[in-house]
């Protein structure tokens, strides 16, 4: 691993750190056995089950509803019809932010009312003794409806004729925003060369293996309602059950147990889930709800529907001079509450052409609303459209002015002594390092040689591309952008709570949570080296309400970034404590002293005074032997967030190997090289497979993963037969690189990783293939990248 | 409208389990709901993603696909079984120290399944082991670390054995 010279030796760089370094995952030791405990695996006493009832079209009017057969059937314990259960919530949910000037969405209840908007809304609720109960008792209920016009293309959606899906919104305009430097016209009258495209992104999804699931219980007595969920942000999902069902929010305790995959998508709120625990409350029995398959794909958030219009504006010397690009993004039928469905849209402005130093840049976002499931966040949110739209028109400016990509590539980035800076689009930038991850890329693939054997390989009628794609990568968001900021219940300062047990073990209480990326491993490590104790004398806990500091939670790659910087930070001002009372206790200047593998030693050498175990007995059972001005707390919780930064930008470059075959449209993929600079990195193993599974997740968007919906808005492929994911077989091995530039704003210097490769991946996998389509003329600007499309652009099809 | 049923006597994990069962319920839901056998996880429902995948007479099958009344006078093996037993310890052990997993959720059929390739003792490619683990989807890791962790399995074995 690549590391840039860190400033001074702090005490995250000492001998034998635990921060830096490779250590194995206790939850794996859980899984591998089989002994996992996932929300699903949970069983309580009188426990019953929901099933929902859901619109068979994408627009509908309700004109009755009958459930007497359903209340009949065996097992049923509760029927609840939307409108019923709309009578129990506080009111509507509206699914914008006031950080979004002028945005608009219509109210929306958890489960339809009077009218459905998309395919899968859930319209009536079944709650029975067995799941198969109350599925088969879902068949019983008769729905009358009426169907109403539906819109589902994006680009007729705001079209004169085109009915408005919510008629009080006056059209299905969701949001619209532009970024403008101000000469961007000029710049393009100027230019030597303009380069432009129209690209497609089709709508993909998370696919987490374990679905959406939820199992909630109430107490009436004590007014508490306990909701375990597979979720990324139990603080989130506490207060919007609160503030939707009227409970107070300190008597909702939400715990995520093991979390069987997420990205992004369990950092939302559905409508069933809302049912299932008003469910709960009126039964006062255990209600659970896991969402199969068919309605995962049918009612999980969507995400990626965009169409771009970009041009680049160069010069004939490879400078790029102005970039001008226009998204379209379709949307649901509402935008998704709290987190909104225009997050991708402003995200893509963000950081099109990110990399690079053009001064002169316009980018304008139409959000629509669409007779579909609502969109929102998923794993790197905009990124691989915003990297993709500006990585190929580099890529084609490159091949226009006749220089190679990786120079043209080196011309054009922020340079890495440029820092701090503001790129184009308006985005503070530090601390990041382009070039040097180009360098580190051309030298891990050897570029030249790679480009002799595509040459010779090219003789032989074996088409090979490699591709090259710079990205950034905005991890870690600060509170003065979205989300809390914009009016949401979603923190965005993490915590930690640290605590020195008698016995000299660490408890440490985090907001961030584990979906398997190591989070509580890593907090682990850094607890353990900022305190000073052995690793397994640390014990994290997380994903519990009723158990941990507030906090936002794991999305946008802030776990690490904002949690971790928390934990060193409590964790330092536990070690203080510590030796403070050791200095009391030994009648030594506490500076003279040092906690090394869990003893208090003096400062420089192998000395051992006294154990963090005696320490702890005294400071809890013994506090007789501490003056009387010490009280000890042995405790000690910190907060951070980010000042006035957005983000904390990452920055790195991917590289890709592929074959196409012109006969079939196939694509094999032959290797996939990424250098990514995520800061300082606490655990080298688990950063490079955050890496590698995300890169997986981009190519699967870029290659196969498509939601498919007719005219009438009906999903086409709501099965994982249909519905094609990445597999062993068509997978690359990924070899990964880290460059450190720790970042500045804190102390840990860590930024995220979690994401990078997701948003960069389709990028590097589209300059590939294009890169394997030059001896033909040809190229793609679509997603996924069929082999039909493949086909189509060869003019075989 | 009563619910067919049926009794079945099955051997699963090497005890003897007499049930009578609703003759709809897939095997998966038998060993997770009425065994509290919770290793083998539900993720597709359609055969296809191999979360739910167990050992019946010695052959890897999916759960989703196979009726728990199907299973009579069979032998089920789960991933509790297969670690009580040590089977495959080692291989558990490697998945652990490389990672190979992250969420967990497809580890159990992940495994069941690799466990099915190692038997023959080979040393098998990279693209082999890729080939015989494409019926497991795995959302998390990629799985470059699987393929390492299988593949340094593997070889650890044939070591001991030569």
């Amino acid at each position: 691993m690549n590391t840039r010279p860190i400033n001074s030796l702090t005490p995250l760089d000492r001998q034998h750190s635990y921060v830096g370094r490779t250590l194995s995952r206790d939850s794996a030791k859980r899984a591998v056995a089989g002994r996992g405990r996932y929300t699903d695996d949970i069983q309580a006493a009188r426990m019953v089950h929901a099933a929902f009832v859901r619109s068979p079209y994408a627009h509908a009017r309700i004109v009755s509803v009958n459930v007497d057969a359903a209340k009949a059937a065996p097992g049923v314990v509760l029927v609840m019809t939307g409108a019923e259960l709309a009578e129990r919530c506080t009111g509507p949910w509206v699914g914008t932010l006031t950080c979004f000037e002028n945005m608009k969405s219509a109210p929306q209840y958890p489960m339809a009312v009077d009218r459905a908007c998309w395919q899968g809304e859930p319209v009536v609720m079944v709650v029975a003794a067995t799941r198969a109960q109350a599925e088969d008792a879902c068949e019983l209920v008769e729905i009358g409806w009426e169907e109403l016009p539906v819109v589902v293309d994006k680009e007729r959606a705001l079209a004169a004729g085109t009915p408005p899906i919510h008629a009080d919104l006056g059209d299905n305009l969701a949001f619209e925003k532009t970024i403008d430097t101000g000469n961007v016209d000029a710049a393009f009258d100027a230019a030597d060369i303009i380069l432009e495209d129209t690209f497609e992104f089709g709508r993909h999804t998370a696919v987490s293996l374990e679905p959406r699931a939820l199992l909630s219980e109430y107490d009436p007595g004590t007014q508490r309602l306990t909701v375990h969920t597979s979720s990324q942000t139990p603080h989130m999902i506490q207060a919007l059950l609160a503030r939707t069902l009227g409970v107070p929010e300190h008597n909702v305790r939400v715990v995520a147990p093991d979390v069987g995959g997420s990205f992004g998508l369990k950092i939302h709120s559905f409508g069933d889930e809302i049912a299932a625990t008003a469910a709960s409350m009126v039964l006062a029995r255990p209600v659970k709800f896991i969402a199969d398959r068919l309605e995962s794909f049918l009612t999980d958030i969507h995400a990626r529907e965009n169409r771009v219009k970009a041009r680049m504006a160069v010069s004939k010397d490879g400078d790029i001079k102005a970039v001008d690009i226009d998204v379209l993004s379709g949307a649901g039928a509402y935008s998704q509450y709290p987190r909104t469905s225009v997050f991708e849209a402003n995200q893509i402005l963000n950081i099109t052409a990110g990399p690079y130093a053009h001064a002169e840049y316009r980018a304008k976002a139409t959000v629509v609303y669409l007779n579909l499931v609502p969109t929102s966040q998923y794993r790197s949110v905009g990124h691989p459209i915003g990297n993709s739209v500006g990585e190929w028109l580099v890529d084609r400016a490159a091949h226009a002015v006749g220089m190679d990509p990786i120079e043209f590539r080196r011309r054009n980035v922020m340079k890495d002594d440029s820092y701090p800076r503001v790129s184009a689009a308006g985005i503070q930038m530090q601390d990041m390092s382009h070039e040097a991850c180009i360098d580190a890329l051309v030298e891990k693939i050897d570029y030249a040689a790679l480009r002799e054997e595509q040459a010779r390989l090219r003789e032989k009628g074996i088409y090979r591309g490699i591709g090259i794609a710079s990205f950034i990568k905005g991890t870690a968001p600060g509170p003065a952008g979205y989300y809390g900021a914009g009016g949401a219940p979603i923190a965005s300062q993490d915590a930690c709570t640290i605590k020195l047990e008698p016995a000299g073990g660490v408890l440490c209480m985090v907001g961030v949570t584990d979906q398997g990326q190591g989070v509580d491993t890593v907090m682990q490590q850094i607890a353990a080296e900022a305190v000073g104790v052995p690793f397994d004398h640390v014990r994290v806990i997380e994903g519990d309400t009723d158990a941990t500091p507030y906090g936002g939670g794991t999305y946008a790659s802030r776990a690490t970034a904002i949690g971790g910087e928390a934990t060193w930070q409590a964790g330092r001002a536990l070690r203080a404590e510590i030796l403070t009372i050791a200095g009391a206790l030994l009648q030594a200047d506490a500076a003279t002293l040092d906690i090394v593998n869990g003893n208090v030693i003096d400062a420089g050498t192998d000395n051992v005074r006294v154990s963090l175990a005696e320490i702890g007995r005294i400071g809890h059972f013994q506090v007789a032997e501490l003056p009387n001005d010490i009280q000890p707390t042995l405790s000690s919780t910190r907060r951070f967030r980010l000042r006035d930064a957005l983000y904390i930008f990452t920055n790195g470059i991917h590289g890709a190997w592929v074959e196409v075959d012109p006969d079939t449209g196939f694509i094999k993929l032959l290797k996939h090289w990424v250098v990514e600079d995520c800061g300082r990195v606490i655990n080298p193993q688990l950063a490079d497979e955050q890496v590698r599974g995300g890169c997986v997740q981009g190519l699967g968007g870029a290659l196969y993963e498509h939601c498919i919906y007719d005219e009438t808005g009906q999903l086409q492929n709501g099965t994982m037969a249909d519905y094609l994911t990445p597999m062993a077989g068509e997978m690359p091995d990924i070899d990964v690189t880290h460059i450190q530039t720790p970042t500045t704003v804190s102390e840990l210097g860590a930024k995220g990783v979690g994401e990078s490769g997701t948003g960069a991946a389709p990028a590097v996998m589209m300059n590939a293939v294009n890169d394997a389509l030059r001896p033909f003329d040809a190229y793609v600007t679509e997603q996924p990248m069929t082999p039909e499309l493949i086909l189509k652009a060869l003019g075989k099809v | 409208m009563s619910e067919e049923m049926q009794t079945v006597t099955l051997t699963v994990n090497g005890e003897n389990v007499t049930r009578t069962v609703r003759v709809r319920e897939h095997l998966v839901d038998f060993l997770r709901g009425e065994l509290g056998l919770t290793g083998s996880h539900i993720g597709c429902e359609h055969g296809i993603c191999g979360a739910c995948s167990v050992r019946v007479d010695g052959v890897v099958v999916r759960g989703c696909l196979m009726l728990a009344v199907q299973a009579d006078g069979a032998e089920v093996t789960t991933i509790e079984g297969l670690t009580d037993s040590g089977e495959i310890a080692d291989l558990q052990d490697v998945f652990v120290e490389r990672n190979a997993m992250q969420c967990g959720y497809c580890t159990p059929g992940m495994l069941m399944t690799a466990a099915e390739l190692m038997k023959d003792g080979e040393v098998h490619s990279r693209e082999d082991i890729r080939e015989h683990l494409s019926g497991n989807f795995c959302r998390c890791t990629g799985y470059h670390a699987i393929v390492d962790a299988v593949e340094t399995t593997m070889k650890r074995r044939s070591g001991r054995n030569s």
